[in-house]
């Protein structure tokens, strides 16, 4: 456990260093603060003392973004050649990608929890769902977890970034709009099992502020396949084919 | 901590990386790995490190089969990988305590370790700067350092001295000996001189197998048989010297270095004492033996014959 929070921390440092975790941070405050208090349906606009304004935002900016942050993980790696010396060290395959996946994830938290004075600001303006809210927030969370679990497993197919990139949005795209498109053009089990698959149907109920098991379990799931898959395209092919 | 390589073989698709290869290494030993590029030696030593999974064969680190066990195994293995990749955007110190720590060196040790590779390797004066901003010799000094940054039983080098100026070479190389006393290592190169300079055996790959193994002497001795001879004899006439050297049994391949000079080039086809032998030709043919110099093989002849055959 220590090694793969040293490999965490690691990679944050990179992101703090190489400006990607600021740029992340303003690009996404930013937009989302724009639409939430400024813009189209914005809180002011709704008329309701609720976050869903910023949730819908960040549903779709985390979509895109995720992908930007995990591209370099194991790409970069692989291209420099370090991953050759990461994986001659004392470290599993998997407390590598699992490092990895830690470190999206924290700088995701820190972005959301830089959103936390919207939070505050809404408390003064009405009555507020606080379980709601939080729930939203537990949405927001696991959805990047499971996006991160596929950006890193597109990570681990090349030594491009920008390949991992495009993979990693293709991917995510299936999940995020494509599924939700095609599912009520199917009738009865196809229909119901593809309406299951996308992120949306799952992620909609838990920002309104309903916790379903299932929902959890989704999110879960795909962060875990991406993970092992990640690491499976690690200790299968690795370094191996140069 | 021995390593144990037995029947490794390796394949890309069609090509043969690896064939067969047998390698044995004992503690307190260097042993240079000696081959053409695209030879195997990388392949080699990637799969003792556990990076690379053979198709057949067995590789065992002080008994524990890589395989079997190869976080513990790697714990104990310091790798130096061809051309020395590094993580670009770090600070040498940073890049030291994260492999210091990734390896497993207890948090309470990281600092007098990294502290320990920093004076070593001679890193005092860059350690704070960026891993991206160093010069050659010194991201190679910082390679050799996160490999030993763990003080690991068995170093692996691949090409340690490629862009070492030559004081550096001389230091890097004084640096291995003395490891060498205590630790396995193995280090690959295709520099001769270097095999020579800081090698207890020597082992000559070629197209992924293994084609001599033996100290630099023997590997000399066994190439082509025996000893090369310079002798200078005087005689009346150096066509019938020459010609009596090639008809004798004891000497092949005589050849005149130079008319005025009276110097012969010859190889000894037996073992006994060359210099017996010249002494009591030159008696029966009444020349005058002025000269007699051992020539040995050098270990580049040893290398050609053996890589350039087929």
């Amino acid at each position: 456990m220590h090694k793969i929070w040293y490999i965490a921390g690691k990679d944050l440092a990179s992101f703090f260093d190489s400006l990607i975790a600021y740029i992340l941070l303003v690009v996404f405050l930013g937009l989302s603060g724009f639409f939430t208090w400024w813009y189209g349906t914005d809180v002011f606009m709704r008329g309701q003392a609720d976050l869903s304004a910023f949730f819908n935002i960040a549903y779709w900016t985390l979509f895109f973004f995720i992908p930007a942050l995990t591209m370099r993980s194991l790409a970069e790696e692989r291209r420099s050649g370090t991953l050759e010396l990461l994986l001659t060290k004392a470290v599993s395959e998997w407390q590598v990608v699992a490092g990895k996946f830690l470190a999206t994830l924290v700088l995701i938290t820190i972005a959301l929890a830089a959103s936390l004075p919207y939070y505050f600001t809404i408390i003064r303006i009405g009555e507020v769902d606080h379980g709601a809210i939080w729930c939203g927030y537990l949405a927001l969370m696991l959805m990047s977890s499971a996006y991160a679990g596929i950006g890193i497993f597109a990570s681990s197919l090349t030594g491009n970034q920008i390949v991992a990139f495009l993979v990693a949005l293709l991917i995510g795209s299936v999940f995020h709009l494509v599924l939700q498109i095609m599912a009520p053009n199917f009738t009865g089990m196809v229909g119901a099992v593809l309406d299951q698959l996308s992120t949306s149907v799952h992620f909609d109920s838990m920002s309104r502020g309903v916790i379903d098991s299932r929902d959890v379990l989704y999110f879960l799931s795909l962060t875990f396949v991406g993970l092992v898959l990640a690491e499976m395209n690690l200790s299968e092919r690795g370094v191996r084919g140069r | 901590m021995d390593v144990h390589v037995s029947a490794l073989t390796k394949r890309y698709g069609d090509q043969v990386a690896v064939d067969r290869v047998d390698l044995d290494v004992r503690t307190g030993e260097v042993v240079g790995f000696l081959g053409p590029n695209g030879a195997g030696k990388t392949t080699t030593m990637k799969a003792i490190c556990g990076l690379i999974v053979p198709d057949h064969g067995q590789i065992t680190v002080g008994g524990t089969p890589v395989t079997k066990d190869p976080n513990s195994v790697r714990a104990n293995i310091g790798y130096l990988p061809e051309n020395n990749p590094l993580y670009e955007d770090m600070p040498v110190l940073d890049l030291l305590q994260f492999t210091a720590r990734i390896q497993g060196v207890p948090e309470s040790r990281v600092k007098d370790r990294v502290g320990a590779m920093v004076k070593e390797c001679g890193l005092e004066q860059e350690k704070h700067k960026i891993v991206g901003e160093l010069s050659k010799g010194y991201r190679q000094r910082v390679g050799l350092a996160q490999a030993m940054v763990h003080d690991p039983q068995v170093l692996i080098l691949d090409e340690p001295t490629t862009g070492l100026d030559p004081n550096q070479i001389v230091e890097i190389r004084e640096l291995i000996r003395s490891l060498g006393q205590s630790k396995t290592v193995i280090l690959s190169t295709h520099i001769l001189p270097e095999v020579e300079a800081t090698c207890d055996r020597i082992l000559i790959i070629d197209r992924g197998r293994i084609v001599a193994n033996g100290t630099p002497k023997a590997l000399r001795d066994q190439a082509r048989g025996k000893a090369l001879f310079q002798a200078r004899i005087l005689a009346s006439d150096p066509q019938q010297v020459l010609l009596t050297l090639n008809s004798s049994e004891k000497f092949s391949s005589a050849r005149i270095l130079d008319d005025d000079q009276c110097r012969y080039e010859l190889t000894l086809k037996t073992t006994e004492d060359p210099g017996t032998l010249l002494f009591h030709l030159c008696q029966q043919h009444g020349w005058v033996l002025s000269e007699a110099i051992p020539r040995g093989h050098r270990l580049e002849d040893v290398f050609r014959d053996l890589t350039m055959s087929n």
